[in-house]
């Protein structure tokens, strides 16, 4: 608990860090956002009071003010491109990636750590090589690539899959609003047409970001039960005849836990980036096509708030990680 | 439970269902695909209101199929058989009877016409809506200015049904600048209703909801990702449409976008790049209409207020000197109706867009250049939009080529769709492209804008020739008096002198392309080039 609340306040400085760096950031962009929502038809005037009307004829340090006091309020502005509240947008649509990107993640931890472990236990053999070729294969294509590949395969040509058209079947209709996980939410409310259909959406973009994140979650599994499996107490345990599941699972993979969860934060974070482009390819409504279209248009209010959004959201997920640690080798608790 | 036995249940009871829903879901699906239209393009509206400040042109779309005018246009024929709207023929939508006098318009209301909240239309609601539009600023007062509908008083209750437009001064873009998309009538008093001091014409809650009383209602939107649109049963504006439904997606990938047509999950899919659309028309299982922008041109532009570009000279050269078959071929793939080459001798017309004299000439470009003091070329920039990247990137590249071969060395220069209108309106970029098209198809209208010397926005050239003006005045003044003979002579006045002069080079006309199932008609080409839901059907 102590070490959670100390953790806590080391959190606040580095959000500062984050609102001042992202409004600055938003400023320097080149594109003048007056202009581009003054429309084709605007003259100078229209422009100008536009701009006023955004507040963004203001000194900077105002507009910074400004902006800090409303999201004291819990405010973070409203979006031209899409005219709705950023907030509500970020509700709305955080889910759908957050859904994505574990189903992604979980997919990918069922191929590749059972991959890593047989790799590292049958090392050189078959295994260990399709291991190596499936993860540098995964890792280099580009994630829209495999995802259009992945269209083009399973949608154009052999008609298995859903047309890629977000969450759901056009003609589906959302599920009751409880986490904002359709796979949850429908199978909380029992509504299994909307549970086929989500998931049948899911299974494409969820292949294209495992495909992407097996490289780093096996390779590294399997060089971090390389090193466990050639210590010292797992030739003590095979010495003592335990039978080599038990080694494997109960000793030698527990142990070898602690880099692999790391490396699971990693792959979580930068999975939550590639998922901008997957999100395109697949007409995905979450959080990274919103923020690249903000992005495009100089739209500021949603990219500070996709910003300060992730940066919760990677400290949060730092600290899920440090405290996993302890539960998984005390020895990590004492020394903090 | 235990944690396996729920999984086993769970994968149980899935499978089971998987099973057994499929033959009601699947009945009630076909039904309600065959009344609903899937339209899937690449970005949606910001603002469901045209009178919105910033509303972009998908917001357009909503706007003209949820709301009435009082007048319309008929259709006619368009030049591959399409249905084209007819931009002399006019018929009534809200109003049943309109009597244009001398200097002013009566409108007589349809007496049975309802907002889709059931209250009834009245002359009320038509002046408050278009005081709104010469009111908020930015586009929509921008577009009732340019029919010289400026001020509110011009629009009077005469009764509950009837309603009189006072003209500012004898203008023959009045009539048709209350058929375009802005003069929509709004229901004033559920908008008054949401309205705050702050925000008295109520632009945040029609951000939101349509307030109309047109044939089509918003029942759901979702920035981004999809609007949902319902027939309004009770609509008077005209024949009840078709189409129960309109599901509108955006599928930001192009490619996406062609798959869903060609595996007929998606109806209509518009914003395809120039080669999907050629591909997908030879495949033959799709319809693709191809239809030239009324009153629009791409052009490459030059400012004519600093050196080289203020030589005459110079800009004869550089029009001789453009590829323009290759950019029809290479760029738009066929789908582009070229604007070069009139034959010599042959008569200017009174029509606008029409083609100019110039060919690819390279030895005559040469020459000129040296005419205008310039032997060994210069340099320059030429920039365009990145956001039509598309069209314009390539041809840029073969314009920079070509210029090359004249001694013009050009480094291109790509601007970010955000920026590009900021650095466009500054008028100091040497050389650029860009795209004009006006709403409503007059010649006068386009060299209004694009060539008067008041210097409107869209004279991106900076150009100022007090002949020119004296043509364009003179064309405006005959056009309203009927005075047939002055307005040809002047707009082939204007039309000549703007090819002389050649302070823009029209490289060609676009065009605007629809892919549709096969099942599917009744696409319209209207002026502002966006879909009408009004007229599709599904077989």
């Amino acid at each position: 608990m102590a070490i959670m609340l100390k953790r806590m306040t080391l959190i606040i400085p580095n959000l500062i860090g984050v609102i001042i760096v992202t409004f600055l950031l938003t400023r320097a962009l080149p594109g003048d956002p007056a202009a581009y929502f003054a429309g084709p038809a605007a003259t100078k005037e229209s422009v100008e009071q536009i701009r006023k009307s955004l507040g963004l004829d203001k000194p900077l340090i105002v507009q910074f003010g400004s902006y800090v006091s409303e999201l004291a309020h819990g405010n973070l502005g409203t979006s031209l491109t899409t005219g709705q509240p950023v907030l509500t947008e970020i509700k709305n649509r955080l889910p759908a990636s957050a859904e994505l990107t574990l189903f992604g993640l979980i997919l990918s931890i069922v191929i590749a750590v059972p991959l890593g472990i047989l790799a590292a236990v049958k090392q050189g053999s078959w295994i260990d090589h399709t291991c190596r070729i499936v993860a540098t294969a995964g890792v280099s294509l580009p994630v829209f690539f495999t995802g259009l590949l992945l269209v083009y395969v399973f949608y154009y040509i052999l008609g298995w899959s859903p047309a890629p058209l977000g969450r759901l079947d056009v003609f589906a209709s959302a599920p009751t609003q409880i986490t904002g996980f359709y796979l949850i939410d429908s199978l909380v409310t029992g509504n299994w047409s909307a549970f086929r259909s989500s998931l049948n959406q899911l299974l494409l973009p969820g292949l294209t970001l495992c495909i992407f994140s097996l490289a780093p979650i096996a390779r590294m599994t399997r060089a971090s039960m390389l090193t466990v499996l050639s210590s010292e107490f797992i030739r003590t345990a095979r010495a003592s005849g335990l039978d080599s599941r038990t080694v494997i699972i109960t000793y030698a993979f527990r142990n070898a836990m602690l880099p692999v969860v790391t490396t699971l934060g990693m792959v979580f974070s930068f999975l939550l980036g590639a998922n901008v482009l997957v999100e395109k390819v697949f007409a995905w409504p979450g959080i990274g096509s919103y923020a690249v279209e903000a992005l495009i248009s100089s739209d500021f209010a949603p990219v500070q708030g996709f910003v300060l959004t992730m940066a919760i959201l990677y400290v949060a997920l730092n600290l899920l990680i440090d405290l996993l640690y302890g539960v998984i080798d005390p020895r990590v608790r004492l020394e903090a | 439970m235990k944690r396996r036995d729920f999984l086993k249940s769970a994968g149980a009871v899935a499978a089971t269902a998987a099973v057994s829903a499929p033959s009601v879901i699947d009945t009630a699906k076909a039904q309600s695909r065959q009344e609903t239209m899937l339209i899937v393009s690449e970005s949606g509206p910001n603002n469901l209101d045209i009178h919105g400040v910033g509303t972009n042109v998908p917001g357009y779309e909503v706007s003209w199929n949820c709301y009435d005018r009082l007048i319309s246009h008929e259709m006619k024929t368009g030049p591959s058989g399409q249905p084209y709207y007819d931009k002399d023929k006019f018929k009534p939508e809200l109003a049943e009877d309109m009597n244009v006098g001398d200097m002013s318009a009566t409108f007589k209301l349809k007496k049975n016409a309802k907002f889709q909240d059931g209250t009834p239309v009245t002359a009320k609601d038509v002046k408050w809506s278009l005081d709104r539009a010469v009111s908020v600023g930015g586009f929509p007062t921008f577009q009732m200015a340019a029919g010289s509908l400026t001020k509110r008083e011009q629009f009077v209750v005469v009764d509950d049904h009837t309603f009189r437009v006072d003209f500012a001064r004898k203008d023959r873009l009045t009539i048709p600048d209350l058929a375009v998309i802005v003069p929509c009538i709004i229901n004033s008093g559920l908008v008054k209703k949401n309205a705050t001091e702050k925000d008295p014409w109520g632009l945040e809650y029609t951000k939101q909801n349509t307030a109309g009383s047109g044939a089509y209602k918003v029942s759901s939107w979702v920035a981004g990702t999809e609007v949902i649109l319902e027939r309004n049963d009770a609509w008077v504006g005209g024949p009840l449409p078709k189409t129960k439904k309109i599901i509108w997606r955006m599928v930001p990938s192009a490619g996406n976008r062609r798959a869903l047509l060609e595996r007929g999950d998606a109806d209509i899919s518009y914003e395809l790049p120039n080669k999907d659309f050629v591909e997908l028309k030879s495949a033959g299982k799709l319809n693709i209409v191809s239809t030239p922008f009324s009153n629009g041109i791409q052009y490459l532009g030059m400012n004519v207020k600093n050196a080289p570009f203020n030589n005459p000279k110079v800009r004869q050269a550089v029009a001789y000197a453009v590829p323009y078959q290759k950019i029809v071929d290479a760029v738009l793939y066929g789908l582009g109706q070229p604007m070069y080459g009139k034959a010599p001798g042959a008569a200017t017309q009174v029509a606008w867009p029409q083609p100019h004299q110039y060919n690819t000439d390279i030895e005559k470009a040469k020459k000129l250049l040296a005419e205008a003091g310039y032997p060994n070329g210069f340099e320059t920039t030429l920039s365009f939009d990145l956001g039509f990247a598309t069209i314009n990137e390539p041809t840029a590249v073969l314009i920079q080529e070509s210029l090359g071969q004249i001694g013009i060395k050009t480094t291109i220069n790509k601007i970010p769709g955000s920026n590009f209108r900021t650095e466009l309106n500054k008028k100091v970029l040497p050389l650029y492209l860009n795209v004009f098209s006006g709403w409503l198809d007059y010649p006068e209208y386009f060299y209004i804008w694009c060539y008067h010397g008041k210097n409107s926005i869209f004279n991106t050239m900076s150009y100022q020739s007090k002949e020119m003006d004296a043509f364009i005045d003179g064309a405006v003044t005959a056009a309203a008096n009927g005075d047939k003979a002055t307005y040809e002579k002047d707009v082939k006045g204007f039309v000549d002198l703007a090819f002389t002069d050649m302070p823009r080079v029209p490289l060609f006309q676009p065009y605007s392309n629809v892919a549709m199932q096969k099942n599917v008609s009744g696409y319209q080409y209207w002026f502002h080039r966006r879909l009408d839901y009004r007229a599709l059907v599904k077989a």
